[in-house]
């Protein structure tokens, strides 16, 4: 059967549609407004370094968060029933129906400086605390947003565990926390990463969360972008080639992971 | 020694959970306030579910959301399940290299593949509005409808296709009346998953809807900037209530099945 | 009745790239015939099979059907039907429904289609399973469906794919029964293809054994196992003691340094030869009136024999008995002259062939691999 031709539409459309539009971002971020090629582009973002750093670090430490947050009820929810675990998963899921935009502006509300969270405190003469418009105000939101991403690749990993294979572990007179550490996260490593990956990805290139919690007083590389394209600094070839430094820190993070992953699979193996 | 663990367990689930609930109880408390306060409760009002319902600019752009949805959905459904087929059908290094080409709209930041599409379009001279919104929706769904067919047209078993060319089908009856029944549900996700996905995009369309053209998304990022607007906790509120019935429907119509399944897995038993 | 030729392969070759699949096969199938394609995996069976069906067009040469060309023709323009060989149900469709399918695709009426149907389930004895799904049925009883489903259409012939290789021993028994009993009541062509030459001697009323690509033999059951052609077929058939020989002259040939009289002619003066001696011919008797003396090394018990290795010095032979022989036992061996099974040495091609079939390492089409992974290699 010759199907293969089944797949040229899609394999047209991705050239017009993703090869075309990415070879434009790096065809922009080498030339000037004139036409002329140019690495200024390049150079002028060297401007940025701080911004592009502390995009990266915040999102690290929404990452981080979201890992220490997830791993854990992962592993609870996983050693529930059945029927209580797909419950769990639902509300846990529940959230993300509601768009990201609406549930980062009901965080504005609650941050405020009058809002609930500071009525809350003030109720026990404490506070008030500035909370909106600062960068926990936007790594918090990153975790709230993402926190899923991380949780379903990790539980859904864990799942699948041979429940045998830990009763193994602890026949052979291992531990529990030896069987956490040599078995289980070894074992789940191939849903940490897709997890990190999950996370780190949107976190890193946000313009929205770091806009609306962090109320303009700080940018973060997307909001650079953003202004680039649509806003009063309109310049799209700087633009595109902070967008690459974008995709560029982004592929520096998936190999990271994946050597991890490969390594840590290889002493797993070892185990 | 089991006790005292597994309350740890369940306290630190609940408390998991109330930090992804408390913002959106919340904001569906305040949808009921009937002031313009998000912080102080003065009294029960249906008033903004009333403005939200006479506020032509938020139908309108729900209108648009949801064509937008549907256009999108169903092109990409159909030119993803075809992609699937084709590539079935390519050997395997083919196979795979068309495979790691599709995830790349996957793992790249929504915001470069809303800018790179907005380069595309501003280079063609398209204007931007409904048709630039769909050809970017379409091309971010397709790689999900690929990934939910693909698995079932590895199940399908290769001989039923020339077991129903044996019994007298020509090449494409046999894969209306035998292929695609199997790969069916496949296809359902697909088409589901891109519906939702594009009703929920707000970072690529951002990018490739022009200033007239507001989806819902859209329209609420114009919203929260504006920052005081209770209609959108209406809004939220009601999209939050529709998920919710939508998502217990589909989970009671399994409960109610299960024991169908049970059934059949005893009589296959026995046999 | 059984001289008119149904089916004809002529001078077929099968390349998948740089892989002959097979090579040069030329077979005349006549009506009402129950024949058996046997040989190992990879060996071009299926393909065979493929090509009849109207799934693999050949390389080279022509197919006829009732005297007609029938190359290129696609599969449902034929008049075969196939039973695959995990069965290829349709899993949306219930027992009923997967019967019928044939018969809605060629528009037959309703009222004649449910006829049919019941007619067919009778015959395969699955009255009463019309609304089951195919999940709920065991292997045995999916088989009957995929034979049911292909029989109603009245094929002139029908293919099956190794249609047994799933069940357990004592389902296939039946069902070669059964097999046998369908063919005749039914009146049709049956084309069989098996690994397990067992089935194939049970079943057929002719055998064809294939390797690498090539048909070795084509005969009836006792033919093949009586008369087969070479150390290939020999081995495939049954556990033989298959000897290096040298033909003297005509009935006189030299085994294992014996001269012994023999019951074939037609070879060349001292010309080597391979001598095929099976387990269960050979007589015991006393050392000292014997043609061979040799210690039992080994015994075994197979339910209605024992199966012993003898150690005569040069060569170690498998001999069935009927009595006990404890191990380290010298027993004397005879074989009379009509026991005696000459066979021409295999051409190089054949033994490369063979070699590289127990080296594990024919290349192989996806098609065949399908064989390739069947059961027999585990």
């Amino acid at each position: 059967m010759k199907t293969k031709a089944a797949a040229t539409p899609y394999l047209l459309w991705s050239v017009l549609f993703i090869v075309i539009p990415f070879a434009l971002v790096a065809v922009f971020a080498l030339h000037d407004a004139d036409g002329n090629f140019t690495l200024r582009n390049f150079v002028d973002s060297v401007g940025y370094a701080p911004v592009i750093f502390n995009s990266i670090w915040l999102a690290m430490i929404a990452t981080a968060i979201c890992l220490v947050v997830a791993y854990p009820l992962a592993y609870i929810i996983s050693r529930y029933a059945p029927r209580r675990q797909g419950t769990m998963i639902m509300l846990i899921v529940l959230p993300m129906w509601i768009n990201f935009l609406l549930r980062t502006y009901a965080w504005m509300t609650l941050l405020e400086n009058n809002g609930l969270l500071n009525q809350f405190f003030g109720f026990f003469g404490l506070g008030p605390f500035s909370m909106i418009n600062t960068e926990g105000a936007v790594v918090l939101g990153m975790v709230y947003n993402y926190l899923p991403f991380m949780l379903l690749p990790i539980y859904s990993v864990i799942v699948k565990f041979d429940n045998s294979l830990l009763e193994a572990a602890g026949d052979l007179g291992a531990g529990p926390l030896y069987v956490m550490r040599r078995v289980i996260i070894p074992l789940s490593l191939p849903g940490i990463t897709t997890g990190i990956t999950m996370v780190f990805v949107p976190s890193v290139s946000t313009f929205v969360i770091s806009r609306m919690l962090g109320g303009g007083s700080f940018m973060l590389i997307g909001d650079i972008i953003e202004m680039e394209f649509l806003g009063n600094a309109y310049n799209p070839y700087l633009g595109s080639a902070i967008s690459m430094v974008l995709m560029a820190i982004i592929l520096v993070c998936m190999a990271l992971t994946d050597i991890f992953r490969d390594t840590e699979e290889k002493e797993g193996l070892l185990l | 020694m089991k006790k005292p663990l597994s309350k740890l367990a369940t306290g630190y689930t609940g408390i998991v959970l109330l930090f992804l609930y408390v913002p959106i109880v919340i904001m569906i408390v305040f949808s009921f306030n009937s002031t313009k306060s998000r912080s102080h409760w003065t009294g029960f009002s249906l008033r903004w579910y009333h403005q939200l319902f006479n506020n032509e600019e938020i139908l309108r752009a729900l209108m648009a959301t949801l064509t937008v949805a549907a256009v999108s959905a169903v092109v990409a459904t159909l030119l993803g399940t075809l992609a699937a087929i084709g590539i079935q059908g390519m050997r395997r290094r083919s196979k795979s290299a068309t495979l790691n080409f599709t995830y790349i709209p996957i793992v790249s930041p929504e915001i470069i593949l809303g800018v790179s599409l907005m380069l595309l379009f501003v280079l063609f001279n398209f204007k931007f509005g409904m048709l630039t919104l769909i050809l970017a929706h379409i091309t971010f769904n397709l790689p999900y409808v690929i990934l939910c067919v693909m698995p079932k047209l590895r199940q399908v078993d290769k001989y039923i296709f020339e077991a129903a060319l044996d019994l007298g089908c020509t090449a494409k009856k046999a894969f209306i009346k035998v292929i695609l029944p199997e790969i069916m549900p496949g296809i359902i996700t697909g088409f589901l998953m891109s519906l939702t996905f594009s009703l929920d995009d707000f970072n690529v369309s951002y990018f490739v809807s022009g200033d007239k053209f507001q989806t819902l998304p859209i329209l609420i990022y114009s919203m929260t900037r504006r920052r005081i607007s209770p209609e959108i906790n209406a809004l939220s509120t009601i999209i939050f209530v529709v998920v919710l019935l939508i998502l217990i429907a589909v989970n009671l119509k399994d409960i109610r099945k299960m024991p169908a399944k049970k059934e059949v897995r005893r009589s296959a038993k026995q046999n | 009745m059984q001289n008119n030729i149904l089916i004809s392969l002529r001078d077929i070759f099968v390349q998948f790239d740089d892989d002959i699949i097979l090579d040069g096969i030329n077979l005349d199938i006549r009506d009402k015939e129950f024949v058996t394609l046997l040989g190992p995996s990879g060996c071009g069976k299926t393909t065979t099979l493929r090509i009849i069906g109207g799934f693999v067009n050949p390389t080279e040469g022509n197919i006829f059907f009732d005297g007609k060309n029938i190359n290129g023709v696609p599969p449902y323009k034929r008049q075969v039907n196939t039973v695959f060989q995990r069965y290829a149900l349709f899993p949306h469709l219930n027992v009923y429904e997967n019967v019928e399918f044939g018969l809605k695709i060629s528009n037959v009426p309703k009222e004649e289609r449910k006829k049919r149907i019941k007619e067919m389930l009778e015959l395969v004895n699955l009255k009463g399973f019309e609304l089951r799904r195919i999940a709920q049925l065991s292997g045995g009883q999916q088989q009957r469906v995929a034979i049911a489903r292909a029989l109603v259409n009245h094929p002139r012939v029908l293919l099956l794919d190794e249609p047994l290789g799933a069940l357990d021993l004592k389902l296939r028994k039946e069902m070669q029964i059964e097999l046998k009993r369908i063919q005749q009541q039914m009146n049709i062509t049956f084309l069989y293809v098996t690994h397990d030459q067992e089935e194939a001697l049970t079943m057929s009323d002719r055998v064809i054994v294939m390797n690498a690509g090539k048909i070795l033999q084509d005969g009836s059951p006792t033919d093949i196992y009586n008369e087969p052609v070479n150390a290939f077929v020999a081995d495939f058939i049954g556990e033989s003691n298959i000897l290096e020989g040298i033909m003297h002259e005509d009935f006189v040939v030299e085994v294992c340094g014996k001269v012994l009289p023999c019951v074939d002619k037609g070879f060349g003066k001292n010309q080597p030869v391979d001598v095929v001696i099976r387990p269960e011919d050979w007589d015991i008797g006393k050392p000292e009136d014997s043609q061979f003396v040799g210690v039992v090394e080994s015994t075994v018990f197979k339910g209605v024999h024992f199966e012993n290795i003898v150690d005569i010095g040069v060569e170690k032979l498998m001999v069935h008995t009927t009595q006990q022989h404890n191990p380290g036992s010298r027993i004397g061996l005879s074989v009379i002259p009509e026991y005696i099974h000459i066979m021409n040495k295999m051409d190089e091609d054949e033994s490369f062939a063979l070699t590289a079939l127990e080296a594990d390492s024919i290349p192989i089409d996806e098609d065949e691999l399908e064989d390739y992974t069947s059961p027999e290699f585990e």
